[in-house]
């Protein structure tokens, strides 16, 4: 086992450990805390990987912007943490692991071809790169996208103004 | 596996005694951790780091500490009054006094509130705020701790988790006013964070990099700082970074009148520091993003000459030590402002606060990086300026037209600014003072309600 491995595998441990108490945690609070948790080890991961600017974006993006969102919706709404629901479809607790089951197969499908000595080039996320590629190769979709983005401020706006009349 | 991190490139290489000290601790460690790790990357990238961490930490600490007494001694002065002169002499050893107060006061957790968040939300502030440090510029050479790529990037983002703290702890309290103070303050804190990422934006023009070491030496390449090409840029971040670090006069999220404390009400003893702490480093932190985009991070003009004067032997550390020197009078220098600011304004409404941020800061803010880019693209065109490999290079006539051309854009910014907030009634005294017709000021029934 190499330093760089057992990096992985601590920030993929962090990663995964989030990820199952999203799941597990009752209280909603902690749920958004151990997704934050998850996506600072993803982000870690990105930059492992040489990929700094998206390292860097899924911070600022996620961890962030819209995790304050969710915090600030619970918060307000303030969600009771031990409100215990009875499971309205217990039939769907049985798909659980057939459904688990394809979605490691597809997955598995999916990474089986990809070489093992792919090695990061260090260079693709930099911001420099993607600034260009931004710029040059995929400017139709990031002008769409800061378009629908408008569109959503614009939105928000009209929703916000409408009582007044 | 063979993973080289070529895009981790170390700032500088460590010295020969550490590397030879690491080499020997090898021997006893297990193969398996250090086969695919040479001594000298070990050294590099991990030994080395840690122990700049470790003096960083300390010297940063000590610094927040004297900040405190520093804020006391004067707020004394500008008051008119001593301040903190029995502990010690002139009241040097008040840091440590109250260090130790906070120590061994109790530490109440309220019977109500959520313990786990409660435990956590100082945690995260600190964290937050210390983690940030590890990609500042101090100085030259040694003097730094690392340079990643993001670096500017780094830190916004890192902040912008740190407002998390501060929400928390105000929620965990599971009482009135910190949960006001919470509110209050990550509204003011998530609405000042885009004005100061899109007044960063602007001074990236001429930065051309995220890095911040590369931020200094792109000033440096100049021999300019970029507070000449980039004024109002830098007014509106001291403005946001007052905002961002939740100090006077837009310390509504603790306004003690008001709020009793704010989110921190219901902390006590060390907890409480642990806020404290956290406050207190993200200024220095806010102070040293200011030095390094507009005022040169540890780069003065003159510095190369007066190290080329000096014997080769010396250079370096002659450098390292004009420029960390150099940092810490900037930093210090804005600080001192912030101090300066906070007894000196009174503080703002909560409406206009929110107004000062959305309709001042920002449109400001986005004003300047169209005008900033287009008198770059106007220098550019007049050959005033070119970039060879991502370093802009200059005459003096560039650098002149550059820095008349920053500070004539304050004219249209203000004249935008006028135009957006004419009839604003925040700030506006001639349009406070004229009467609003009966009809709007009526409170308006919700239907099914009849009128008394």
């Amino acid at each position: 086992m190499t330093f760089q491995q057992l990096l992985f595998i601590g920030f993929a441990a962090l990663v995964l450990g989030g990820g199952i108490a999203v799941v597990l945690l009752r209280n909603p609070l902690y749920g958004a805390f151990a997704l934050i948790t998850s996506f600072v080890g993803l982000s870690a991961l990105y930059v492992m990987m040489g990929a700094q600017f998206i390292g860097a974006a899924q911070i600022v993006v996620y961890a962030g912007a819209i995790m304050m969102l969710f915090v600030f919706v619970i918060m307000l709404l303030n969600v009771r943490a031990d409100e215990e629901r009875p499971p309205r479809h217990r039939f769907l607790v049985w798909l659980a692991a057939p459904l688990a089951l394809l979605l490691s197969a597809g997955l598995w499908l999916a990474v089986a071809g990809v070489q093992g000595d792919r090695a990061p080039s260090g260079e693709a996320g930099t911001v420099e790169r993607v600034g260009k590629n931004l710029m040059t190769r995929y400017l139709l979709p990031f002008e769409l996208t800061s378009v629908l983005i408008l569109l959503a401020v614009v939105g928000a706006l009209h929703l916000a103004k409408r009582e007044k009349e | 596996m063979m993973i080289q991190w070529l895009w981790i490139t170390a700032l500088h290489v460590a010295p020969k005694w550490l590397e030879s000290l690491v080499e020997q601790l090898f021997a006893a460690l297990p193969v398996w951790l250090t086969s695919n790790l040479t001594p000298t990357d070990a050294t590099d990238f991990i030994v080395w780091p840690l122990l700049q961490i470790g003096v960083m930490l300390l010297i940063v600490l000590t610094v927040v500490a004297y900040l405190t007494l520093a804020e006391r001694k004067v707020s004394a002065w500008i008051q008119v009054r001593v301040g903190p002169n029995r502990t010690g002499p002139l009241g040097l050893l008040q840091p440590a006094a109250d260090g130790i107060k906070l120590l061994i006061k109790e530490d109440v957790i309220p019977f109500k509130a959520d313990k786990v968040v409660f435990t956590l939300a100082p945690i995260i502030s600190m964290v937050c705020a210390f983690i940030v440090l590890a990609v500042l510029p101090y100085g030259p050479h040694y003097a730094s701790i690392t340079n990643i790529n993001i670096g500017l990037l780094f830190i916004l983002s890192v902040s912008s988790v740190g407002v998390l703290g501060i929400i928390l702890g105000g929620w965990a309290s599971n009482s009135k006013y910190p949960l006001l103070g919470a509110l209050r303050s990550s509204a003011q804190m998530v609405s000042y964070e885009a004005a100061i990422g899109l007044t960063i934006v602007s001074a990236l023009i001429f930065t051309r990099t995220f890095s911040m070491q590369g931020i200094v030496e792109a000033q440096r390449s100049l021999g300019v700082w970029f507070i000449l090409f980039l004024f109002p840029s830098f007014i509106v971040f001291l403005v946001s970074a007052v905002a961002e670090t939740n100090r006077a006069p837009f310390d509504l999220a603790e306004a003690e009148s008001e709020l009793v404390g704010g989110f921190h009400t219901e902390y006590s003893g060390f907890r409480f520091s642990i806020f404290f702490i956290a406050e207190y480093t993200n200024m220095v932190v806010v102070s040293a993003i200011a030095a390094t985009l507009y005022l040169g991070g540890w780069y003065v003009p003159g510095m190369d000459w007066v190290a080329a004067q000096l014997p080769a032997a010396y250079r370096e550390a002659a450098l390292t030590l004009m420029g960390v020197t150099a940092f810490s009078i900037k930093c210090g220098a804005i600080l001192y402002l912030f101090i300066w600011m906070r007894w000196t304004f009174p503080r703002y409404r909560y409406d206009q606060l929110m107004e000062l941020g959305w309709k001042w800061l920002m449109p400001a803010a986005l004003a300047n990086i169209v005008l900033t880019a287009t008198i770059f693209i106007l220098g550019k065109e007049l050959g005033l300026v070119r970039s060879v490999k991502g370093v802009l290079e200059m005459a003096w006539q560039g650098k002149v037209f550059f820095t008349v051309a920053g500070f004539l854009s304050l004219f249209p910014i203000l004249a935008l600014l006028n135009a957006i907030n004419r009839n604003s009634r925040s700030f506006n005294l001639r349009a406070q003072r004229t009467t609003i017709p009966l009809s709007t000021r009526k409170v308006k029934l919700s239907p099914g309600v009849k009128p008394a």
